[in-house]
């Protein structure tokens, strides 16, 4: 870096006081090369490091569309989950509610009187040569997939292929649609579903959208609990016992108007109480009777208790505009309820609900409104 | 090194004697330069030292970097990505039927074996306390709570009874609101350990540069000096001793902003891409998940604004892994022709995979993004008509399109897997690479400094010495 350092004595002022600094600046250039090296060297390295947050959890770094899930990724054991899957008002919920609905609109069960001539409706139905049924999958015993033959089966589909054999001659001239519950409606309104079989409850809010049978079925809200629990009906036997339900169900709305000293867990689907009341965080199940029979169909360790404490009519809902399919589906109706105990009601009913819903001796008796 | 060289003993006694001595040779020119020299040769060495020290703590860091954190980091993301394929792969083969087939089993035990395994290998490295130990020791609970509901599901689901899918989605529920998050706090623990190592590694050694600077301010000062009493430009020793000094300066200067420039790289093309490509590949797993749990709820889950649960979920994870702009025709026909040539029509630049994309310097990490882009889209090509299908009632045609063999989303799915995977291999490779450079820009520095050092020291007191023989 430096010459060899020959002791000079030569004594020019300026020269001098110049050359005093040879060295040092000799030095000083050295360093400044180091100095300069370093942003080279680092900028061609560091990339903005820092602005890279990757690793935020998952859920916190969402950017949400409008109409996405506002709890999404986050336990939707919590139940921000709508209940589904029975005969539940997905508007409203209260039995209150409905009793006021009722009156807006009389009696909610009545219905068009039966007739067989053909309509509109039915001709395209005839035209297509299928009917197109909205139906559930997952509803034991009423309308759910048989896991060892993959087919949907259940009283509601028995009762889809009764209206098939009778508008088209043949119980197999069905396309069924698995629908969830927030699309009955919509897919009935939208023409993509010629009627919904599917534990649907008549009442007045719904009738302003669509079209309701008679009611095939009468269910109301039950306890369901294990067998040899104390608990025995809806009453003072739940006090201090926590109680499942479906979140947004009538059951939920019972137990919040009178809960006779239960704790009440809200769960995402009536079945997952049934998850619940196994894995022992529940003492007891809150839900419609047609559905609890689906539930102790799959547990033999529970059972239905008490009495139905509110009164839910099933009905098969259509498109308003088809007037003539509801009375022809009326009038299938009538054929399915006659005959007495050798009924196919009553043979769709033992075959699918006696072992679990007990003492029903026969279908609701028909209201008509003209 | 006390600085009163000349005459300095041990002991307060031989202390007091030698300040004496200072205080008596200050007047005089010959103990002024004996004062000077010494004080050089003590800044030199000092100088040496300070670099040894502040090397030999930043190399160790960066040996932490490389052998601990960036490996503590790898397991816990491995173990997120470990129960994340557990539940995908539970719900797939639950799909698949009562009878589950065999590979579908066995890949869920294997996840399970490695999440355990892992998970005894990071109580082991975290020592017995801290956020991480809670973490692993709740993993630990709850993971066998996990496997119970998934086999109540299996069991049930074998007796042909819908109970089975509550089951299971009891199961996807603990695994998304407990597992999931706690696996996802240990890789946070872990990371930020790999961040701060990354910090101690790369600060740069101010004391060490500043005593530098100092040092030779103090043999330029001395130069100065001895120029203004005697006209002589150059002094060899003290020449000798700049110039041993400014070879530390400069090789601890560019030593570490080499070290610093690979450990930013191996941050950067290989940590960051890292966390980017992990995040994208645990969210197309949960995606997957939330695809295969929309079959098995049937729509019996919806959320607050009435859509399915797990179709929001699969939407918001594909919306996070490839942004929201799903390509309106299908990517069927993509042969890659070229690297990054026709890429930026994949994914969105916020999104996971979009970032992937732009992290990834070279060709060879660029390609299997690429390849995971384009069988994002044919994914979501064909869940679209899945959907489509299941949402017309044709349960067994969506069915049919989501899992088996050829042409469902299924198959996707694994390509999309493939290629992160492939990815991960190739950012981890350039993650060792570069951040082996940065450490081993370091090596010998310590010890050279020193050895310089002395060297430097050496040279100012013989360059001294010389002028003190002057007076004799």
């Amino acid at each position: 870096m430096s010459e060899e350092g020959r002791e000079t004595g030569v004594a020019n002022s300026r020269g001098r006081r110049l050359r005093g600094w040879g060295g040092v600046a000799t030095m000083a250039a050295g360093v400044l090369v180091a100095t300069a090296l370093v942003p080279a060297v680092r900028s061609e390295a560091a990339r903005d490091p820092g602005s890279v947050r990757p690793w935020a959890l998952p859920e916190q770094q969402v950017t949400r569309t409008p109409g996405q899930s506002q709890a999404q990724g986050q336990g939707e054991g919590q139940g921000q989950a709508r209940g589904t899957g029975e005969g539940q008002p997905s508007g409203q919920g209260t039995a209150q509610a409905q009793q006021a609905a009722d009156d807006s609109c009389g009696n909610p069960e009545a219905s068009l009187r039966p007739s067989t001539d053909s309509g509109p409706a039915v001709e395209r139905i005839r035209a297509r040569g299928h009917l197109i049924a909205g139906v559930d999958q997952n509803s034991y015993r009423w309308g759910y997939r048989d896991p060892a033959t993959g087919d949907l089966a259940g009283f509601d589909i028995d009762l889809v292929r009764a209206i098939a054999r009778n508008l088209l001659g043949s119980p197999d001239k069905v396309v069924f649609r698995a629908i969830p519950t927030n699309q009955r409606i919509p897919a009935l309104k939208a023409g993509t579903v010629d009627v919904v079989v599917r534990t649907m409850t008549i009442n007045c809010k719904r009738k302003q959208d669509v079209a309701f049978s008679t009611a095939y079925f009468q269910a109301g809200q039950q306890v369901l609990a294990p067998r040899g629990s104390t608990i025995t009906a809806f009453d003072r036997t739940l006090a201090g016992r926590t109680v499942c339900t479906a979140k947004g169900s009538t059951g939920e709305a019972e137990l919040a108007r009178q809960s006779h000293g239960a704790k009440v867990t809200t769960v995402p689907n009536q079945l997952d109480c049934l998850v619940r009341l196994q894995l022992g965080t529940v003492d007891a199940v809150v839900t419609d009777n047609a559905l609890a029979a689906g539930q102790a169909a799959q547990d033999p360790a529970v059972r239905l208790v008490g009495t139905p404490f509110t009164k839910e009519p099933y009905g098969v809902a259509m498109n308003q505009a088809d007037t003539d399919l509801v009375r022809r589906v009326n009038h299938v109706l009538e054929e399915f309820r006659a005959g007495g105990a050798d009924s196919p009601w009553m043979r769709a009913y033992r075959t699918w609900l006696a072992a679990d819903l007990k003492d029903i001796s026969g279908p609701p008796a028909p209201v008509y409104q003209d | 090194m006390p600085a009163p060289r000349p005459g300095a003993r041990t002991g307060p006694r031989g202390w007091a004697e030698g300040a004496a001595r200072v205080r008596a040779a200050a007047p005089t020119e010959p103990g002024r330069l004996r004062l000077v020299g010494a004080a050089l040769a003590a800044l030199v060495v000092a100088f040496g030292a300070l670099t040894a020290w502040q090397v030999s703590e930043r190399a160790a860091a960066a040996d932490d970097v490389v052998h601990r954190s960036q490996r503590l980091s790898n397991d816990a993301a491995d173990i997120y990505r470990s129960l994340a394929d557990a539940d995908t792969t539970a719900a797939a083969g639950f799909l698949a039927g009562p009878q589950e087939p065999r590979d579908v089993r066995e890949r869920f035990e294997r996840d399970i074996a490695r999440a355990s395994e892992l998970l005894v290998r990071a109580a082991a490295a975290t020592g017995g306390s801290g956020p991480a130990h809670r973490r692993i020791t709740e993993l630990n609970e709850r993971l066998p709570v996990y496997t119970g509901l998934v086999e109540t599901a299996r069991a049930t689901n074998r007796q042909g009874l819908p109970l089975g899918g509550a089951y299971l989605r009891h199961a996807n529920a603990q695994m998304r609101s407990e597992l999931l998050p706690a696996a996802a706090e240990l890789y946070e623990e872990e990371t930020a350990r790999l961040d701060a190592d990354y910090a101690d590694a790369r600060a740069w050694p101010w004391a060490a540069l500043g005593l530098g600077a100092l040092a030779l301010a103090g043999l330029a000062a001395a130069q100065r000096r001895e120029f203004l009493r005697t006209n002589r430009v150059f002094n060899q020793g003290l020449v000798g001793a700049s110039a041993a000094t400014a070879v530390i300066l400069l090789w601890l200067v560019a030593g570490h902003a080499v070290a610093d420039g690979r450990l930013a790289d191996s941050r950067d093309q290989g940590a960051v891409s890292l966390r980017v490509l992990t995040t994208a590949r645990i969210d197309a797993l949960r995606a997957r998940g939330d695809e295969a749990l929309t079959l098995v709820a049937r729509g019996a889950v919806l959320n607050e604004s009435n859509e399915d649960f797990y179709e929001a979920g699969y939407r918001s994870g594909m919306a996070r892994v490839i942004g929201d702009a799903p390509s309106p025709t299908g990517t069927e026909a993509g042969t890659g022709t070229g690297d990054g040539a026709n890429a930026d029509d994949g994914a969105a630049e916020g999104s996971l995979l979009g970032r992937a994309r732009k992290l990834a310097d070279d060709a060879e990490g660029r390609e299997p993004v690429r390849e995971a882009i384009e069988a994002v889209r044919q994914w979501q090509d064909r869940h679209r008509e899945a959907r489509a299908a299941d949402e017309a009632g044709s349960y067994d045609q969506a069915l049919a399109k989501v899992i088996g063999g050829k042409g469902t989303t299924g198959e996707s799915f694994d390509r999309v897997d493939a290629g992160l995977d492939r990815a991960l291999a190739h950012e981890r490779r350039e993650f060792e690479l570069a951040a082996n450079d940065g450490r081993g820009a370091l090596a010998g520095l310590p010890a050279g400094a020193i050895a310089l050092a002395v060297l430097g020291a050496a040279a100012a007191v013989l360059g001294i010495g010389r002028r003190l023989a002057e007076y004799r």
